[in-house]
This record gives structure tokens, C-alpha cells and sequence, in this order.
């Protein structure tokens, strides 16, 4: 109830900055209580240079370590959007400065894994399986989250992504699928029950239940026409992967198939050389992230009050721009946290400070914010796990409100 | 003969394996091997493998350059652009694409005016239609994606291409990520193809030197810092004394540079990194931070031209001379191109790039867990052998592990492997593979579309997914009705029907 008192108290900000219709607040109320919270979780794969997507502006060590390559201070030429006189968005991300003023965007700065590994690969395997530093477990926390509850809906996780993502692995149903359009047998009604009866009589468990999840999730599909609805007025999403992923959830969102957990990702952060500041290559991919997200919270409307979008990045990147005009492998990043419910306006963190002693191994941005504080306020707060669930969520790490953030 | 052959070199290397000879000669292991070693039966093969014996056909397989493949050189005999070298790739098809788009995004009426940034070229194209210069140069790939599915469908030498396609994805580079896909012809076809049945150091080399993998993880940028700062103070030197460009600066007064000038460069962990963690030791290998610093510094100045389609050259001047450590072997100070030499042959040396190497091979060939015992053999003959990976493949492929009731029909196909073992079983005629490679595309698998260096995966989590099954029968069905353009499925008693393609046991290898 804390969380709608405050949503309610600054949507009036929200009316003037995003405009929407004076409806939107009345609707919002009256949908409260009956819709299921939808959690959005966005993976930024590749490590995004978070100190240049959230500016630290106000620390001098920015600026020293990256003389080229640092987006100059509010005010200046292409400098970054002023936040709260310390940090600042990088420009390309204006189109979610609306949701911050409006004070449902928050950002947690200076977080990640306490795992020390820059590999890739291992800390996206960390963060989507939210067990830093143990490899053997099998599946992902979004998955955990839902084995957690009671057998769901076929549509209830949904992965726009062509390969499941680790974060969504595991026994509870989910599905991954590219493209909902290409999400049915393309034959008569006779070859499409055929191949889900060989299916179904398979002694192969993988393919077995892989099958089994995909007729559900088909016939479900199909008895919503809703899901054929296209974009709100005025959400312009970016014809990008990303931005086609993003438009694909709110589709399956607006046609109430029961969806609470969706995942999108955006690629290409691993800038090594030539990264840019203001403008390049990360300016053009932050305008592809920021275009997106906004349109997914313009489409979805009056949802949002019952959304949650949390982006994540496996680790950040070196404070000190590299030999080439990039960033090498870091460790602390920023988290985004976006939704009707949010205490945004704000960047939540202690902020350890960029000079070379206050980094991780003399060079990286530390980190004040274990990235599963974030998951789990989110999966508490807004999704509304109990205790039970948020252990079995986050095996082997002590769930604290107290370590919460506060986003939410 | 062949066998006795094979006990011998591995009594050679004391490796023998006790009992009776590892390889069955039954239809279900020539079924296996076909699907193993290749992309599975086409219309008679089976019958064609007993012919031979399979043990024979495995050793067959293992000397790929006695196997006649003209039929295959036929069907790829139009795909010019396979031939041709970097430099023409780069002068004669990329260059006149990237200028005519430039030429049009500065005439009147557009907007865009710079080049589109890295693998956004796709999203930037949308916006124009193509022009004759980009068309041409888009063949280049076009090419390549198409001869790999006509090898893997058409080619007698399967191995061959099960290899070619194993270690590209163990040293994996990306088509999206600016120039390397002008590099990527000579990459498959010079540096790794020939290299699949040789030694892994001399692959593992050819590959530091690659222009595709300098580009990629961007050692083509890694360079002495001091050295760059030496570079730009001669630059500003000569910039100064210039008479053109402004007299003599005043003491002690530092003059900026030009504007053209680059910032200084200096070192890019990138290859390093992935060269311990993908190429060989793996991300357990035991190295540290201060490794992977040593090992760039290592690879200073080992560079290529980008703009110029040139080979890999290096640079001396741009080379860290100073002393280091790499896993505690020092690399004497006042080194050059040996720096880096040595950190390849202290890496492919190493026991856990023999253990890296053998897992993934294992994985490939014989099961998502592979057996322990059978990774230890691999491994050991890895050592024994210094990295020979036509004996590796062979220990592999002969084991009785391999063979195992529990192994055989135990993979999932990844979508390459479903999409040609469906076109080799139903008997398929290709007269145009473009199709094909789309359809790679969405079952979640480009041909040389792979972003990370990691590669693809090859283990049945990640494809088993509902959306990707139903993507796979999708694709089964259109090509068994014939409503895939440029494939026709002939009536053929003995090829493999629409419910037998789209079954769940054809999902599996």
C-alpha cells in the first residue's frame, strides 16, 4: 500500500511530464488489485560503460580518467542532462528524463556482483543465475521466482529473445520465442496436432516439455486477438532488435495472457576502442536503449502503474579510458529502475568516489550495491514475494530489507 | 589394417585401450558416425559407410585432402567471391559501398551524414534501397554463408566441415562488428579450414595473426603506451617545425595538436583476455588480472591495416620492450615479436589448454557431459602429442565412450546441424542456399552472426527452447512441401518424409 500511496502522490508530476490523459490516474486506481504485477527485466549484454551512460559529473576523477571520451559537464556543449547536481544522464538518454521528472525513474549507481570475474560470460552467468561465483547452479532467478508459486499460466515468463536466456532457465514453464508472429505451426490444424501428438508421445524430457509448453502457449495466443493490437499513440519504438523485442512485450502485456515476467535484451556495450562520448558508437546505442524504453512506457499506459522495468549489465567498465578510446573490462555499473510504483527521481548508492585509491583493484568503480539487493526489493516490493519465496530466489544470500535500496 | 595401425600409435603413446576394438561395424554406428562426423545420413549413406567399414570411413574422414570432392567444388564453383583475397575485398566491394553511401547521405534531401556505426549497417540500409555497389559487396558474405550449408549438405569431406565449423566457433569472430567481415573469407578458407587436422599452436598462431581476430578483439589498436606518446611527440614535433602550418612555438608553450591527429594510444586488454579465457586455458586456468595486463603488453604492435586489406604486420615501434611476467615465466626485457611468440607456445603448452581443448571436442562429438575419462585420454594425447588435433579427434571418435548405448542419438542438433541433416536426409536438390541461410537466421543461428567471442553454444539448454522447436518443425515442414524456394525435395522412396524430419527423434544427432 506504501508503494501506491507514493505512486499516487507523484503521479500528478507524471500528468504534466509524460501527458496523459487525466484518466490515466482513475483508471490506474480502479485496475489496482485486480491486474498481476509485470516485472520487465532488460539485459544490457556486453557491459555498458555505466559512468558514461549515468554521469558522475560532480566527481573531478571522471574527468581526469578519461580525457577524450567523457561527456562534459551539464550546461557545456553536449553535456550530460543534470540529475541531481552530482550526476547526469548522458544526452541520448533523453527520452526517459520525462519518467524522472515525473519521479518514477530510479537509478542505483556503483552496483554489481561482489564477484571479481571479467569475463563475460561468467558474469552474465552470475547475475542471470543472481549466484555470484557459484557456476553449478542450474537455473536462473526469474525461473526460481516462478517455481516458487504455484504452477502459472503457459504465458507467464516470456523470453524475446530467439534462445532462452539464463536468467528465465529452469523448471517452472517459460518461453522464449523471437518473434510472436512466428509463434504457430505453419500447417493445417491436422500436421500442427500430429506434430504435438509425436511431441507429446516423445520419451525425450527436453523436447517433451519444450513441446508441451509451446502448444499451451499457442492456444493461449490464439484465443487472444488482443495480442494482434498494435502500438499507443505516440509510442515510437526503434525498428532495432531491441526495439522490436520491447514492442512484443507490450503487446503480450496489453493482451492480458497472464504475463508477470518478461526479458528483452540490447547488445553491442563491449566498447574496447572508439566508444565516443556524446556522440558514437555508445550514443548510439544508449538512443536505441533510452527510445525503446520509453516507447515500452508510453505503450504501456496505464500498466505501468503495475510494472517494473530493471535494466542490468554484467559488470562495468575500467573509470580510466584504454589505449584506444574505449574501456576495458570494469566492475561497478548502474541499474535502472523504471515503473509507476518506483521512488524515482532519485540515485540511490553510496558513491565510493573515481580517484584511483576509492577504486576496485585501483582502477574500477567499486561497487556499494550488491546487484541482488536490487532483484530482490524488486521481488518483494513489487512482485510480492514472501520470505520463503525470496530465500529459495536467492539461495546462499541473506534477503534484508534493510540492504534494500529503497526503490520501491 | 587401419586399425591395427591405430593400436599401434596408441600403444605408442601407452594409451591403449583394453578389450576389443573400439569401433563397431553395425548400421547404427555408421548411422552415428554419419551424424557425428558429419551432418547426418543422406539416401543410401548408410549402406555406402558398411561398404568401406566404419572404421575405415573414420580414417577416411581423417585424411580429408585423399577424399575426391569435385561434385562439391562443382556447386561452389559459382561463388566467385570465395576466391578472392582481403585487399581486393577491400578495394574492389567494401570501399565503393562505404563511398557511394556516403556519396548519398550527402546529397540533398537525407539527413544521416556520418557512416553508420558498427553492425548497424543492416538498420542503416533500411532506410535506402541498396545501391549496385552494396549489392556487390553484400555477396561477399552472401557467398560465404551459402558455401558453408552446400559444404555441410554437398561435401564428401564432412569432417572436414564439422571442424571447420568447431574451430571457427572456438576462435569466434563476428560478421556485424565493423571491418572483420572483410576478413572473414580468408579467415575460414586460409587460417582455419587447412589448419583443422594440424597442430593447435600452429592454429592458435595463425589466428594471433589473423586480420579478422586483430580486428575483432581489436589487437590491431593494442600498443606500448609510451611508445604512442613517443609517436605523438615526434608528430607535434614535426607539426611544429612545419612552416606551412605556423611558425615555431613559443618555449615552453605546448601548441595543440592537429585537428586529424588521433589521441594517443595505448594498451586494449581485449584479445588478451579472450585469448586466455576462450583460446586456451579457459576461465578456471588459473590466470590473474596481472596476467592478462602481461599478455597484452605482450601483443603490442601486432597489427594490420584495416583500411587497406593488408595482412598482419608487426610494428616495433608500437611494441612494449619492457620486462614481464606471464604465469610466472618472465619474458626477457628488449623483445619483439618473440614477446608474443612465447606466450603462444607457453599457452598451447599448457595442461589446461590440452584439458580446454579436449572438453570441447568431447562435448562436440560425444555428449553435452562428456565422460571424464574419455576428456583425460583426449587430453593426454593433446600433451603427448603436442597438440595434434587430427590424434585428439581420432582418440575421440574411436573411444568405446563414443560408441555408448546412452551416447548415440544423446545431442541435440544445434539449427546448422538440423537445417543441413534435414535437407541431406530428405535428398534435397539446393539450387539457391540464400533461403537456407535465412532460415538460420531465425532459428537463432547466423552463420558467422555469432556477437560474443565466446561462439555459439553447443549444448541442448540453449536450443531446445519451445520458440526454437517450433521453429525447427516450421522449417521441416515448408522444406518437405517443397515451400522452401530454391530447395526441391524429389520423390525419393528412400529419403526422409515430412513426419519423419519434423519428429522429435530428428531433433537429435
Amino acid at each position: 500500500m506504501t508503494n501506491r500511496r507514493v505512486f499516487l502522490k507523484s503521479g500528478g508530476v507524471a500528468l504534466l511530464a509524460v501527458g496523459f490523459a487525466p484518466t490515466f490516474l482513475a483508471r490506474t486506481a480502479a485496475a489496482a488489485g485486480t491486474r498481476k504485477k509485470l516485472l520487465i527485466a532488460v539485459f544490457q549484454r556486453g557491459a555498458v560503460d555505466g559512468l558514461n551512460m549515468v554521469v558522475p559529473h560532480g566527481d573531478a576523477g571522471y574527468y581526469a580518467a578519461r580525457p577524450t571520451i567523457a561527456i562534459a559537464r551539464p550546461g557545456a556543449a553536449s553535456g550530460a542532462i543534470d540529475l541531481d547536481g552530482f550526476f547526469g544522464l548522458h544526452p541520448r538518454l533523453a527520452p526517459l528524463m520525462p519518467w524522472w521528472q515525473a519521479g518514477h525513474l530510479a537509478i542505483v549507481h556503483a552496483s554489481g556482483s561482489p564477484d571479481a570475474t571479467r569475463s563475460h560470460f561468467d558474469a552474465q552467468d552470475y547475475m542471470e543465475s543472481a549466484t555470484p561465483g557459484v557456476k553449478s547452479t542450474r537455473d536462473g532467478w526469474l525461473n526460481r521466482y516462478l517455481q516458487a508459486r504455484d504452477a502459472g499460466q503457459p504465458l507467464q515468463a516470456v523470453a524475446l529473445t530467439t534462445q532462452m536466456p539464463r536468467a528465465l532457465q529452469g523448471r517452472a514453464p517459460a518461453l522464449a520465442v523471437g518473434r510472436i508472429d512466428d509463434f504457430a505451426v505453419r500447417g493445417t490444424a491436422a500436421t500442427a496436432a500430429a506434430v504435438e501428438a509425436s511431441y507429446a508421445a516423445a520419451g525425450d524430457p527436453a523436447l517433451h516439455n519444450s513441446a508441451a509448453e509451446a502448444f499451451a502457449a499457442m492456444r493461449m495466443l490464439a484465443a487472444r486477438p488482443a495480442a494482434n493490437a498494435g502500438p499507443a499513440p505516440g509510442a515510437r519504438y526503434p525498428r532495432s532488435p531491441f526495439g522490436q523485442a520491447l514492442q512484443e512485450i507490450a503487446r503480450l502485456a496489453k493482451a492480458d495472457v497472464g504475463l508477470e515476467i518478461a526479458f528483452a535484451e540490447s547488445t553491442q556495450w563491449d566498447h574496447h576502442a572508439n566508444e565516443g562520448g556524446a556522440t558514437g558508437q555508445i550514443a548510439n546505442r544508449l538512443d536505441d536503449f533510452a527510445t525503446g524504453l520509453a516507447a515500452l512506457a508510453r505503450d504501456l499506459g496505464d500498466r505501468m502503474a503495475d510494472t517494473v522495468i530493471v535494466t542490468m549489465s554484467e559488470f562495468g567498465r575500467a573509470v580510466a579510458q584504454n589505449g584506444s578510446g574505449g574501456t576495458d573490462h570494469g566492475h561497478g555499473n548502474a541499474m535502472l529502475v523504471l515503473g509507476g510504483a518506483v521512488k524515482g527521481g532519485h540515485v540511490y548508492g553510496r558513491w565510493p568516489g573515481l580517484a584511483p585509491e576509492q577504486r576496485h583493484d585501483g582502477r574500477d568503480l567499486a561497487i556499494t550495491t550488491d546487484f541482488r539487493d536490487v532483484f530482490a526489493e524488486v521481488v518483494v516490493r513489487h512482485l510480492g514475494a514472501d520470505a520463503a519465496t525470496a530465500a529459495a530466489v536467492f539461495p546462499g544470500y541473506p534477503v534484508r530489507p534493510a540492504a534494500f535500496p529503497g526503490v520501491l | 589394417m587401419v586399425l591395427r595401425l591405430t593400436a599401434l600409435v596408441l600403444i605408442g603413446a601407452g594409451l591403449v585401450v583394453s578389450g576389443a576394438p573400439a569401433v563397431p561395424e553395425t548400421d547404427r554406428a555408421a548411422a552415428h558416425v554419419l551424424d557425428r562426423l558429419g551432418y547426418g545420413p543422406r539416401p543410401g549413406d548408410i549402406a555406402r559407410v558398411r561398404a568401406v567399414g566404419v572404421a575405415t570411413w573414420i580414417e577416411q574422414q581423417l585424411r580429408p585432402e585423399r577424399i575426391d570432392d569435385a561434385a562439391l567444388a562443382a556447386r561452389l564453383a559459382p561463388l566467385a567471391t570465395l576466391a578472392l583475397d582481403s585487399r581486393t575485398i577491400v578495394q574492389d566491394y567494401d570501399r565503393p559501398a562505404v563511398e557511394e553511401r556516403r556519396r548519398r547521405n550527402r546529397a540533398p534531401g537525407t539527413t544521416a551524414a556520418a557512416e553508420p556505426p558498427a553492425g548497424d549497417a543492416d538498420r542503416a540500409d533500411e532506410r535506402t534501397a541498396p545501391t549496385p555497389a552494396q549489392v556487390k559487396n553484400r555477396q561477399v558474405l552472401a557467398d560465404l554463408e551459402d558455401a558453408k550449408l552446400l559444404r555441410a549438405v554437398y561435401g564428401e569431406r564432412q569432417l572436414e566441415a564439422v571442424l571447420t565449423d568447431f574451430w571457427f566457433n572456438h576462435f569466434n569472430v563476428f560478421a556485424g562488428k565493423g571491418q572483420t567481415r572483410n576478413y572473414l573469407t580468408e579467415y575460414e578458407r586460409d587460417v582455419i579450414r587447412p589448419r583443422v587436422f594440424g597442430s593447435f599452436r600452429d592454429l592458435l598462431g595463425a589466428t594471433a595473426k589473423s586480420p579478422a581476430m586483430l580486428f575483432y578483439l581489436d589487437n590491431w589498436e593494442n600498443v606500448d603506451p609510451n611508445a604512442a606518446r613517443r609517436a605523438a611527440d615526434a608528430r607535434q614535433a614535426r607539426f611544429s617545425r612545419s612552416p606551412r602550418r605556423g611558425r615555431v612555438g613559443q618555449p615552453g608553450a605546448v601548441r595543440p595538436l592537429p585537428p586529424a591527429a588521433r589521441p594517443p594510444r595505448g594498451l586494449n586488454e581485449n584479445y588478451a583476455r579472450e585469448l586466455l579465457e576462450l583460446h586456451t586455458l579457459g576461465v578456471d586456468g588459473g590466470y590473474t588480472q596481472a596476467d592478462v595486463v602481461a599478455v597484452a603488453r605482450a601483443f603490442t604492435g601486432w597489427t594490420m591495416k584495416p583500411r587497406e586489406g593488408s595482412g598482419f604486420t608487426f610494428v616495433a615501434a608500437l611494441h612494449d620492450r619492457g620486462a614481464k611476467t606471464v604465469l610466472g615465466h618472465a619474458l626477457r626485457p628488449g623483445g619483439g615479436i618473440e614477446d608474443g611468440e612465447q606466450v603462444l607456445d607457453l599457452l598451447a603448452a599448457h595442461p589446461a589448454t590440452a584439458r580446454l581443448v579436449a572438453y570441447k571436442l568431447a562435448q562436440r562429438f560425444v555428449s553435452d557431459t562428456p565422460p571424464p575419462a574419455l576428456v583425460e585420454r583426449a587430453a593426454a594425447r593433446f600433451l603427448a602429442t603436442r597438440g595434434d588435433l587430427r590424434e585428439v579427434v581420432r582418440v575421440i571418435v574411436t573411444a568405446p565412450e563414443f560408441f555408448a548405448d546412452d551416447v548415440v542419438h544423446g545431442k541435440l542438433k544445434t539449427p546448422f546441424e538440423f537445417v543441413a541433416s534435414a535437407v541431406r536426409a530428405t535428398g534435397a536438390e539446393v539450387d539457391r542456399a540464400r533461403p537456407l541461410a535465412k532460415t538460420l537466421r531465425e532459428l537463432g543461428m547466423p552463420s558467422y552472426g555469432c556477437q560474443p567471442p565466446t561462439g555459439y553454444d553447443d549444448t541442448a539448454d540453449t536450443w531446445a527452447a519451445a520458440g526454437l522447436l517450433v521453429s525447427r518443425v516450421n522449417f521441416a515442414l515448408a522444406l518437405t512441401a517443397n515451400r522452401v524456394p530454391g530447395s526441391r525435395v524429389p520423390p525419393n522412396p528412400g529419403a526422409a518424409a515430412a513426419e519423419a524430419v519434423a519428429a522429435p527423434a530428428f531433433q537429435r544427432r
